[in-house]
């Protein structure tokens, strides 16, 4: 371990970019999951006419705005940090990389962030079903905006669509309909996609078990407790069907990260996939404590005795291709990363069973430590998450565009050390303490509950009196 | 018409675009202390605003994606180079972003004045910052043979850079002042057209001295032109704003800020980043643009989504037409 003191515009700029990004991906995966259960919620109050989901639509809307005005200003310090401490890869990727970013603004946050504004307040001057049509704009305006976002990923993982022109010294677009449909970008998209239901639905249970806890408006919180735990369930259902597509991908296109995840040094038939390990992980003695035979080769190649290539063995194959160095990644970062992803996520998956279980059919839990350990598991998909995302980016190391360009080619040559470490600290700093605000304004109002009758009622209908008051305002 | 010319044209309607939109928002934020005398005036300011910021603040995310999918060295060498004043106004998006969204949902006294200050500075911030980063567009500065920025943060505040922070900081108030009489009512829209009169004055001479020197070091007859209009739409809007028409006022320094900034790519043109003084090494719409097929792609993406985006973004504005009367704010 190196000192802090040598710490290099390199380290700076990918600590740096490790923050921000895990960061910015706390808030958008709940985006993406409660925008379209708030559209859920609303469409169920328009076409019931219950009250009892139209207080849930204002309850969440709420608690959903609290996060996205984080994931909005979060995001565009991910657009701008290409370019002030990645020059270089800038330059490169530009004219492949640039188009997906474009194409998300224009199609996708555009739409997001006009229809969010007319959602707040538009509440008494649109026409109901207008106001209905654009949370459902939002809603989809967050899966456009996935999707481009992790089109322009795919091409780091696996490019495609590009040539190389040494000239020019950079990748060049050829075929834009490859990298739109790049398949680590047709399987991500599912998967984050699904993830993003996984924490948003786990999060509704943790808000509404609160309530159960409290034996308070059960009537606005039994239904929105269901609808989370479906939202878990599919989520989570969906996350293992995903992921399984996602694996054999990766596997065909970057195998070492498949051979990084399990530690897997030696090119194996009918692999195992060890759930823990003790010891070290650099191949020499490290002890799988569990293993599940076979499993690591049907993760691989859909075949129990498939072969997964080995670390060692494709270290040697790059060297033939790409040159001397070592391509293997920090082994023991992505192998417990890859297990912490799971394994979070399952564990979420078991909190939204076990809810149901106990509150099927009306029943309300009676143990006293039931619901506070139910509502510490909301933290379990944002791990996952963070470590799904690490896992991602680190099993890639040393790439920043797979077999292309290294990512210690990438940085900025020309930005000073102390400039990045000011704008890390910084930025730390700030998101730091937005951090501790955020949380305890969303726990603040999702204790608070759902507004009463009266009030959801009064601030939900077209009016032209003019001197009612606003049926929102900041 | 060159593919790069029309990219070059299309970066600088993102910029325009966002310097008339944003710029009355970020006149609001910087009013809010001035104008704001007690804490439902300023609640009245920040709601004139609430629906529209947001959509505002995506123009630049276009800018900034558009440059770097149609100019990859153009965006590398701009975001590297101009870093810190970048990360200043980055800094100022987020507090204020948030600022918006999480004041009004505490209830004490020092709860709001935080989020006041974040709002302020956050406002003031990247209005003055936007106008340094694009003064030494125009100006120029020092680049190597792989187009990176060589000087460092001191370079980049110059009196020229400066002048045109000072400039944009004013211009952006006068215009938010502007837009604050026009949507609201009252002891408050009287206040805003007062302040917009004093503002609009003193907005006059940095924007003067700056647009002057703009001409006379790096113009050309089209800049000489946008900027004789731009003087005179700021003169127009003082005058519109002293007889009361809010709305003509408006759409005066609207058009002041459209036709000053158009005048500043005029004169960076056929550039995208000067280097100075080795000019050899300058960044121009052609040795910064991305491929024929990049730009193509870009091109048909611009012509199908931007009116689409115009004609619902200009539906927002529609929809939110009234003024917001500080009494119809409901009691925190």
């Amino acid at each position: 371990m190196r000192d802090w003191g040598d710490m290099d515009v390199l380290d700076l700029a990918r600590m740096q970019f490790g923050v921000t990004t895990v960061y910015h991906f706390l808030f958008v995966p709940v985006t993406i999951g409660l925008s379209l259960l708030v559209a859920i919620l609303q469409t169920l109050w328009r076409t019931t006419h219950k009250t009892a989901y139209l207080r849930a639509t204002k309850f969440w809307g709420k608690l959903f705005l609290i996060n996205i005005a984080m994931g909005v200003v979060t995001g565009i310090v991910q657009e701008f940090q290409f370019g002030m401490n990645w020059s270089a890869y800038s330059r490169f990727v530009g004219d492949v990389f640039g188009a997906p970013l474009a194409f998300e603004a224009l199609v996708a946050f555009f739409l997001e962030s006009t229809f969010i504004g007319v959602w707040i307040f538009g509440w008494d001057r649109l026409k109901p079903g207008l106001h209905l049509a654009c949370i459902w704009l939002v809603a989809f305006g967050t899966l456009a905006s996935a999707y481009f976002i992790l089109a322009a990923n795919a091409f780091m993982q696996n490019p495609v669509g590009y040539q190389l022109n040494e000239t020019a010294g950079r990748a060049e677009l050829t075929d834009f309909g490859a990298v739109l449909t790049n398949p680590v970008a047709m399987a991500a998209f599912p998967h984050t996609i699904f993830a993003s239901w996984l924490t948003a639905g786990t999060i509704v249970v943790a808000v509404s078990g609160y309530h159960f806890m409290h034996r308070r408006d059960l009537d606005v919180h039994r239904p929105a407790m269901r609808l989370g735990i479906l939202t878990t369930l599919v989520g989570g259902l969906g996350l293992v069907l995903s992921g399984d597509s996602l694996g054999k991908v990766m596997t065909a296109t970057q195998p070492m990260k498949m051979a990084a995840a399990e530690a897997l040094y030696q090119t194996t038939f009918n692999a195992p996939f060890s759930v823990l390990t003790i010891g070290s992980l650099d191949g020499s003695h490290g002890t799988p404590i569990i293993e599940i035979p076979g499993l690591l080769s049907f993760l691989a190649t859909g075949s129990f005795n498939g072969e997964v290539q080995g670390i060692n063995d494709l270290n040697a194959q790059y060297q033939g291709l790409y040159g001397p160095g070592d391509y293997a990644p920090y082994i023991p970062l992505t192998y417990w990363s890859f297990r912490a992803m799971i394994g979070f996520g399952m564990l979420a998956v078991a909190m939204a069973v076990i809810v149901w279980w106990f509150t099927r059919r009306g029943r309300l839990p009676e143990h006293r430590l039931f619901w506070p350990i139910a509502m510490w598991m909301a933290v379990t998909p944002f791990l996952a998450n963070s470590a799904g995302w690490i896992f991602t980016e680190m099993g890639r190391q040393p790439w920043v565009v797979f077999s292309l360009y290294e990512t210690s080619e990438a940085v900025s040559p020309r930005v000073g050390a102390p400039t990045v470490a000011l704008s890390f600290i910084g930025f730390t700093l700030v998101y730091l303490v937005l951090a501790v605000v955020a949380l305890r304004l969303f726990l603040k109002f999702a204790k608070a509950g759902p507004p009463s009758e009266e009030n959801a009622i009064a601030t939900s209908s077209p009016s032209d009196d003019p001197d009612k008051p606003m049926a929102f305002a900041y | 018409m060159e593919l790069t010319t029309i990219w070059f044209i299309a970066i600088a309607v993102l910029f325009t675009g966002y310097f008339i939109l944003e710029g009355f928002d970020f006149g609001v934020g910087i009013l809010l202390p001035v104008l704001g005398r007690e804490d439902r005036e300023r609640r009245a300011m920040i709601n004139t605003i609430g629906p529209l910021w947001d959509g505002n603040e995506v123009w630049i995310i276009t800018a900034g994606g558009a440059m770097f999918a149609a100019f990859p060295h153009w965006y590398a060498s701009l975001f590297s180079g101009f870093y810190l004043l970048l990360f200043a106004i980055l800094v100022g998006l987020i507090v204020r972003g948030v600022a918006f969204e999480y004041r009004g949902k505490g209830d004490t006294d020092r709860w709001r004045r935080n989020w006041d200050i974040c709002i302020v500075a956050g406002s003031a911030l990247p209005a003055f910052f936007w106008g340094v980063v694009v003064a030494n567009l125009v100006r120029g500065v020092p680049l190597d043979a792989n187009f990176d920025y060589t000087g460092s943060i001191w370079g980049l505040l110059n009196g020229y850079a400066l002048l045109g922070g000072l400039t944009t900081l004013l211009l952006f108030a006068t215009h938010g002042a502007y837009f604050l009489h026009l949507r609201t009512t009252g002891d408050l829209a009287e206040r805003a057209r007062a302040i917009g009169i004093r503002l609009g004055a003193a907005t006059a001479v940095p924007a003067l001295a700056f647009l002057i020197w703009t001409q006379a070091a790096y113009g050309n007859g089209a800049s000489l032109v946008l900027i004789i209009l731009a003087v005179l739409a700021l003169v127009a809007g003082l005058a519109l704003d002293y007889t009361g028409r809010s709305g003509w006022a408006f759409a005066a320094t609207a058009l002041t800020i459209a036709l000053a900034s158009t005048s500043l790519f005029c004169a960076l043109w056929p550039d995208v980043l000067p280097s100075t003084p080795d000019a050899a090494n300058s960044l121009t719409h052609e040795n910064a643009a991305a491929t024929e097929k990049t730009l193509g792609i870009m091109t048909w993406a611009a012509v199908v989504f931007l009116p689409v985006i115009l004609l619902y973004q200009g539906w927002t504005y529609w929809v939110f037409r009234k003024r917001v009367v500080v009494e119809r704010i409901p009691v925190a």
